[in-house]
């Protein structure tokens, strides 16, 4: 007796993969070249679904398999988010300059974020109240902007600032997919 | 080639400048040696003598700037009268170096790397200066030499800067460095008397020593093992308007020291080998590129060579051959690792900076001043003496079937008895560890940092092209040693060395210190020590030259070989940060008053 195989449905569909994203001290570049992957968004939706990220306003992750990280460490809460990440996803990657460098907002590494705060809240030309904001509700700026790997494991890093929409489609799809990432030449960049 | 060394700082120091300049003919080429004499002028070159020089030369300030900048022991900014370098490679390290240094610190009352503030002196440390069997060592003023380095000398050098006498009136017996022959074979045993094997090299013809070196099947010392009669030839066959014959004296590899004793004490057998070759391959001119560390040998090469002139063997007419004419002139580096690599050391006697080139062309195509040039290590020349004696028949006979003739072995660490050692190749590692009185051996490396890192269960394998190559370093390591710290050392001097030209060596290199650096402090996971190795693979696939790709060798030995040395520095089984966390809000906290539940990030382990 044979069995037809091609005849019968596939016994599982293949499990919808999770996947969150955030921005931490990133300017939201990297998550707008994503959206500019355009009509192939509803090809990556039949494989994955969205946990916490700024497409379904969620705020809290739960276990995904995905994580998508832009931007890099400015401030204790960019820390917290990170470390829930890593503690959530299978594989965490580094998307863009800012979460591989530090990129733009690490060119205050240079200065003394104390002087930076006085200098910006308590100078004549500044405006309100003549004093740092200290309200327990918002979160302290790092001494030093970091980029994410220097805190948490980071299994990819896709470059770029940002990475185009053809980069990052590639990246995930591979990822999605089950192989090893791999950004050719053309895609592989840093500006 | 006149010499003009002087260490006072004159009024007319513009006068001496355009002495040294004319000493050199204004040549662009001579760049290198140029800026290495106008600085004895002050001891250091600021940038109206660099201007000068440029002008002199018509050369472009950013070229002159640029080759002052690449080599170490150029310096753009004052360093003292007194330049003290402690010698940094792991057998220095292991005889130790850095409590003498900080005792030598703490006696001048300054911190490594900067400049007293009367501008007197300064401290800090160098590659390995070649003086690993009679470590450590210390190089004052790029030029002399200080052995077996302890307390006593160190309480005494203190005192003689403070009295402000100049290093040349330092007690002569410091600066004793000693050949210590241990075990000689045919290279290190009987030598001719100068001339004799240039006159056999001479009755066989230019094309019979050829064919004889062919028969010797002789390799390349300098740690590649090329062909050398296949050199000779290429270059010979190679059409220019001059050929040219250098010897690379630029032993810079860690813990090798054999072309240091070769140089002191069998000179006449490199430089006639050298004649050979000129012989051979058709010229006129050749160079010897001698290591800065080894300035010191200066005086004596020149008499070397001096005398040689006046027995008519160099110079014109060689042995009454009207259609040989030969010379050498001796080339001194400024401290530069990457150097060693012949197309990098062409780069340096051009008077440029020692950045390797792309090949090919090849130096035997294109060499020095686009030349066809030929480019052997010291004990290769020296071989050459010995198999124009001996025949190339009786070479072949020693050694291995692919790696004949003798090698000469600079043994250093921890061992009773280290100096220079020479043995057929194809000695067993555990003979050589035996003879030179090595106990409780855990690892030894051979070839230095880009060579192997053997363990003990490889002690039975075999030095030669097909087992263990090397290029002369044998360092041991005992038991009561971390091959983790000896790791760290090897990738710190990577970092130090990479001539910064190509990206994925000078940012990988400075990668994997961090990296270490982060295991050292007690910070490292598993994760850190993937990252090694990823870099590693990265690096070796990547580096524009062979010494890029080497660097992370003796990482990836020791972790594979010694991985427990690198685990016993693992904090954690998950990633954590390599700095405090906590402390990243410090700024903030001081600025704002606040030290809420919020105000604070938990140091997770």
């Amino acid at each position: 007796m044979t069995i037809a195989f091609d005849a019968m449905p596939p016994l599982h569909a293949p499990r919808k993969l999770k996947m969150a994203t955030v921005s931490l001290a990133g300017c939201f570049g990297c998550h707008m070249s994503f959206l500019d992957i355009d009509e192939r968004l509803l090809k990556l939706l039949d494989r994955v679904e969205f946990d916490r990220s700024p497409l379904t306003d969620i705020k809290s992750i739960s276990r995904c398999d995905i994580g998508f990280v832009e931007g890099g460490l400015c401030n204790a809460e960019n820390v917290q988010v990170l470390r829930e990440f890593r503690a959530n996803c299978k594989t965490l990657v580094a998307v863009g300059a800012c979460a591989t460098n530090g990129g733009l907002p690490a060119q205050r590494n240079q200065l003394d974020i104390g002087r930076i705060l006085r200098d910006v809240y308590c100078t004549q030309t500044s405006s309100g109240a003549n004093q740092i904001p200290n309200d327990p509700e918002l979160p302290l700026p790092l001494n030093q902007v970091h980029p994410i790997h220097e805190v948490v494991h980071v299994d990819y890093f896709l470059p770029g600032c940002p990475p185009s929409a053809d980069a990052i489609w590639t990246f995930f799809n591979d990822l999605i997919a089950g192989r090893t990432p791999h950004l050719g030449h053309g895609l592989m960049r840093y500006d | 080639m006149p010499q003009i060394e002087t260490e006072q700082a004159s009024s007319s120091s513009s006068e001496s400048l355009q002495r040294v300049i004319a000493a050199y003919a204004a040549s662009p080429f001579a760049l290198v040696q140029i800026l290495r004499e106008a600085q004895l002028l002050r001891g250091w070159l600021p940038r109206e003598v660099l201007a000068e020089i440029a002008r002199a030369l018509g050369l472009t300030s950013a070229h002159v700037q640029g080759v002052a900048g690449f080599y170490r022991f150029f310096h753009t900014r004052p360093v003292g009268a007194y330049r003290l370098l402690f010698s940094n490679n792991i057998t220095d390290r292991m005889l130790g170096n850095e409590a003498l240094m900080r005792d030598l610190c703490r006696r001048l009352g300054i911190t490594r790397g900067k400049v007293r503030a009367d501008g007197r002196v300064s401290v800090t440390t160098a590659s390995c200066t070649g003086m690993c069997d009679q470590g450590p060592a210390l190089l004052v003023n790029h030029q002399y030499i200080v052995t077996r380095l302890n307390p006593g000398r160190i309480e005494h050098i203190a005192a003689l800067i403070e009295a402000q006498v100049p290093p040349s009136q330092w007690p002569p017996e410091w600066s004793r460095v000693d050949d210590q022959i241990r075990l000689t074979d045919v290279k290190l045993g009987t030598q001719p008397s100068p001339g004799e094997a240039l006159a056999a090299a001479i009755a066989r013809g230019r094309q019979g020593m050829l064919d004889d070196l062919k028969r010797s099947k002789l390799r390349g010392r300098g740690g590649a093992g090329y062909a050398t009669a296949t050199k000779w030839q290429l270059c010979r066959d190679s059409p220019g308007d001059a050929h040219y014959v250098v010897c690379n004296a630029d032993e810079g590899e860690p813990g090798t020291f054999k072309d240091r004793v070769l140089l002191t004490s069998y000179a006449d057998g490199v430089i006639e080998g050298m004649t050979i070759g000129a012989w051979v391959v058709g010229a006129r001119h050749g160079l010897i590129y001698l290591r800065g560390e080894y300035r010191y040998l200066l005086e004596h090469l020149q008499r070397v060579l001096q005398r040689r002139r006046e027995h008519k063997l160099l110079g014109a007419a060689i042995h009454g051959q009207a259609d040989f004419d030969f010379d050498i002139e001796i080339h001194i580096g400024a401290g530069s690792y990457v150097c060693g690599e012949e197309s990098a050391l062409i780069e340096s006697l051009e008077g440029k900076r020692g950045t390797p080139r792309i090949r090919p062309p090849f130096p035997v195509q294109r060499g020095y001043l686009g030349q066809p040039t030929t480019v052997n290590n010291v004990e290769t020349f020296s071989a050459v003496t010995h198999i124009a004696m001996h025949g190339g028949e009786w070479w072949s006979k020693i050694g291995t079937p692919q790696s004949t003739g003798t090698k000469i072995h600079s043994i250093s660490g921890d061992c009773e008895r280290p100096g220079i050692y020479e043995y057929p190749f194809g000695t067993r590692i555990g003979r050589i560890l035996e003879d030179c009185g090595a106990r409780d051996t855990q690892a030894v490396q051979v070839g230095g940092p880009s060579g192997v890192c053997l363990s003990a269960f490889e002690f039975n394998r075999r030095v030669g092209f097909e087992d263990v190559p090397t290029a002369g370093a044998f360092m041991v390591f005992d038991r009561s040693r971390d091959m983790f710290t000896v790791a760290r050392n090897f990738a710190h001097f990577f970092a130090h060395e990479s001539c910064g030209f190509c990206t994925p060596c000078r940012v990988g290199t400075k990668l994997v210190v961090r990296r270490m650096e982060k295991l050292q402090r007690g910070d490292g996971s598993a994760a850190d020590v993937q990252v090694l190795f990823e870099l590693d693979k990265l690096m070796h696939g990547t580096t524009h030259c062979g010494l890029g790709a080497a660097a992370c060798n003796p990482l990836r030995d020791t972790i594979s070989k010694f991985r427990p040395a690198y685990e016993r520095h693992l904090k954690s089984l998950h990633f954590v940060p390599g700095f405090d966390l906590d402390a990243e809000l410090s700024q903030a906290r001081l600025v704002t008053g606040r030290d809420d539940s919020g105000a604070h990030l938990e140091n997770m382990e």
